[in-house]
């Protein structure tokens, strides 16, 4: 039976005429004429399990993704702590499945102490609130394929004629594990809720949160912001009494569709000010390329600490000092925001002699590193340098003389003086392919101005093959 | 010479109000520490400047006068500590002239670490961020640096930037390649172009130098009217002042009216012996 079409995944209704996942489809078409039949199609499937994962996230921050078989098909959550706040278990699930009916989702929904336990229920066409302790008396009944372990064990267990999980549970663990190994019985206890497991959330826990939900959804902008800012109000409390401030906050806004928008913002120092906190906010969103589109309104509104660092309320110093550097920071977190992080830069010096990479640009609002000492006897450098070096046709002595014409960007520039070769090997170390040497030379023309020019390779000694000889490029402008 | 000495006397008095506004301050700043001052003409501090190219092709010249003359123009704390410097460049002006490189800044006496740079998109952008930062009392100086001629930047937009720098004290320097279409509300307008060095030993090129013209000095500290404001500039990093190169080369180091410019001929440069001496 290689190559032949089997059944995937079924509806309701086709398990209800009997079909079951792993039939042939010619086996189906002749028991249900009229089977209606797609393409098996794991990664739609998997995108769209994130986006109902990314839903979910409205009940609880710590969703993962259940992967028994190596494909996510279902979620698991983390309730912990959050079902009184939908009016208790039974009511969580309740809203939850009516939530998931409504965009079109059929699910079954299971609420037990471990998420084994609620897994082999759920897996086994159950739902249900599952009481705390209960696990146990829950899952007996079911079959031992439900524990998750392998197939080879399944066998091996049936054939010794323990068929249920309760078979299992009411026996010695020693025998068992000797016989099929220490992994049936972790599975065991887990599923039997008598050891828990943490879930790996899909999404990193904010350090905090606060979150406002609305029975009408909101739309316009000016409700957004004014929740915004009574979110970022109960965040600024909630930090305070830590002590923190923070240094990435994430807003997800929930439409009532199911689709999720986050954003992120960074700062350059610990922030919990309100003020400020809602000026960037009101920048990031107006700064977005695609706006928020609320479509039919935003039901949940959160916002989130991503990292909190340290911040004590800093003694104002006489001379106002503080105050200035503070509003420094201020003046990038907000052009940050603004105009992206990759905009506002600031210079990371580095200890090498190759001027391609002897300084970068980093984010300002990063941490900043100490810059090397400048040495005294530093030859000239460029005010700017072009990155790639712009080739040049330059007419010089040969072998090794400075240029005495160039011709760059159509102009003829007459060389007046010249100093030079500063000569620089690229960094072998880093590049194995054979860069060629550079030699260097500082010039200045009949107009007084001045240009970094250098010759790619040592006239017969390194001149490319084919080129004949060594090219002129124009590495910067002095001012 | 009564009047005189009462003209001085009043103009003690003004500047000991001006500089009562912001305490520890000079309202204003000279191109040059000597005496006489370089050029002879005082900037003001927390005000609008523009310096222009001569040319297009003048624009690295224009940016090494507007970084010079905000080195001049900066204030330092009341400890004497720098302050960072922020420059807003835009986009274009990176892929025409390069990208700003952290060796050449600190070449010109600008410690790299102290500036933040900011890249626009294009000049509306870039006039809004700078518009963000002259309001900004914790910075040094700011430098807009335009390319080509923005619609946003209009009288309005000078005149905005020009009264939020008074109110912070942040001296701003606009910065671009081509004349402005626009009338603009700057205190003082510059034209720069480069100017030929006086050459090291060896004939190597020296250090930055401008010619530099100012166009127009909206009175200034002081009132003195400018005469003639045409100056050849060199820049010193390491004293952080301009020389008068014109001054220099007259009583310093005079150059007979008919020598031949060695330099000129590359036949004369074929094939010379450079004497090289080991310094320091």
């Amino acid at each position: 039976m290689q190559g032949a079409l089997r059944l995937a995944a079924l509806d309701r209704a086709a398990r209800r005429a009997g079909l079951v996942p792993g039939l042939t489809l010619a086996d189906a078409r002749a028991r249900v004429p009229g089977l209606a039949v797609l393409d098996y199609d794991p990664a739609a499937d998997a995108a769209f399990l994130e986006v109902v994962a990314d839903d979910c996230d409205r009940w609880t921050p710590l969703v993962a993704l259940d992967t028994p078989e190596g494909v996510p098909d279902g979620l698991m959550l983390d309730i912990t702590g959050c079902a009184h706040l939908f009016g208790g278990e039974a009511a969580l699930r309740t809203r939850l499945l009516a939530h998931l009916q409504r965009h079109g989702v059929s699910a079954r929904a299971v609420i037990a102490g471990t998420p084994d336990a609620a897994r082999a229920l759920a897996r086994s066409g159950q739902g249900g609130v599952v009481p705390p302790g209960g696990e146990a008396q829950a899952v007996a009944g079911l079959p031992v394929a439900r524990l998750g372990v392998s197939a080879q064990i399944v066998t091996g267990l049936s054939r010794a004629g323990l068929k249920t999980i309760g078979d299992l549970a009411a026996r010695p663990g020693t025998p068992l594990a000797a016989r099929f190994g220490a992994e049936l019985l972790t599975r065991l206890a887990r599923t039997l809720g008598r050891e828990d497991v943490r879930l790996v959330p899909r999404r990193p826990l904010p350090e905090c949160i606060a979150e406002r939900r609305f029975a009408e959804p909101i739309a316009r902008t000016a409700d957004i912001e004014a929740t915004l800012a009574l979110l970022i109000d109960d965040l600024a409390l909630m930090l305070e009494a830590r002590g923190a401030g923070g240094r990435a906050f994430e807003a997800c806004f929930f439409r009532t569709d199911g689709a999720v928008r986050r954003l992120k913002i960074e700062t350059a120092r610990p922030l919990r000010d309100g003020v400020a906190l809602a000026r960037l906010w009101r920048e990031r969103i107006e700064a977005l390329a695609d706006p928020l589109d609320p479509g039919f309104g935003f039901d949940l509104v959160r916002l989130g600490v991503l990292r909190a660092e340290k911040l004590t309320p800093a003694q104002v110093s006489l001379d106002g000092r503080a105050v200035e550097e503070e509003e420094v920071a201020a003046l990038i977190d907000r052009l940050s925001v603004r105009l992206g992080r990759e905009r506002v830069l600031r210079f990371l010096q580095r200890d090498t002699h190759d001027p391609d990479r002897a300084s970068a640009l980093v984010p300002a609002g990063g941490a900043s590193l100490p810059a090397p000492p400048p040495s005294p006897e530093a030859p000239a450098r460029p005010l700017t340098l072009f990155d790639p070096p712009q080739p040049v046709e330059a007419l010089a002595e040969v072998p090794d003389g400075a240029p005495l014409r160039f011709r760059w960007r159509r102009v003829v520039h007459e060389v007046a003086h010249a100093e030079g070769p500063e000569r620089l090997a690229p960094e072998w170390w880093r590049q194995p392919g054979a860069a060629p040497t550079r030699d260097y030379y500082r010039v200045e023309n009949r107009e007084g101005r001045r240009f970094w020019l250098f010759r790619a390779g040592l006239y017969e000694r390194e001149a490319q093959a084919g080129a004949g000889a060594p090219r002129w490029f124009l590495h910067g402008l002095f001012p | 010479m009564d009047s005189i000495r009462d003209v001085a006397a009043l103009r003690q008095m003004l500047a000991g109000l001006e500089a009562a506004r912001l305490p520890g301050v000079e309202q204003s700043f000279c191109l040059g520490a000597a005496e006489p001052e370089v050029g002879g003409v005082r900037l003001a501090r927390g005000a609008l400047h523009e310096v222009q190219a001569a040319a297009s092709a003048d624009m690295p010249a224009a940016t090494g006068f507007a970084l010079a003359l905000a080195l001049r123009a900066e204030r330092r704390g009341t400890a004497g500590e720098r302050r960072p410097l922020l420059w807003v460049r835009q986009d274009m002006a990176e892929a025409e002239f390069g990208r700003l490189d952290a060796p050449g800044l600190a070449a010109l006496g600008l410690d790299p670490a102290r500036l933040i740079l900011v890249r626009a998109r294009d000049g509306a952008e870039a006039l809004r961020a700078a518009g963000d930062a002259v309001r900004c009392v914790g910075l040094g100086a700011l430098i807009i640096e335009i390319w080509g001629t923005p619609k946003a930047l209009d009288l309005t937009a000078t005149r905005r930037l020009a009264l939020r720098a008074a109110a912070s004290g942040v001296t701003s320097f606009l910065l671009h390649s081509t004349p402005q279409p626009a009338a603009t509300a700057v205190a003082t307008r510059w034209r720069v172009a480069p100017a030929a060095s006086t050459p090291l030993e060896s004939d190597a090129p020296g250090g930055p130098s401008f010619r530099a013209t100012l166009l127009r000095h909206r009175g200034g500290e002081g009132g003195r009217p400018v005469e003639g404001g045409d100056w050849k500039l060199e820049w010193d990093h390491a004293a952080c002042t301009f020389r008068d190169l014109d001054t220099l080369s007259r009583t310093v180091v005079p150059v007979p009216a008919g020598r031949p410019d060695r330099a000129a001929t590359p036949e004369a440069r074929r094939g010379a012996v450079v004497a090289l001496r080991r310094t320091g």
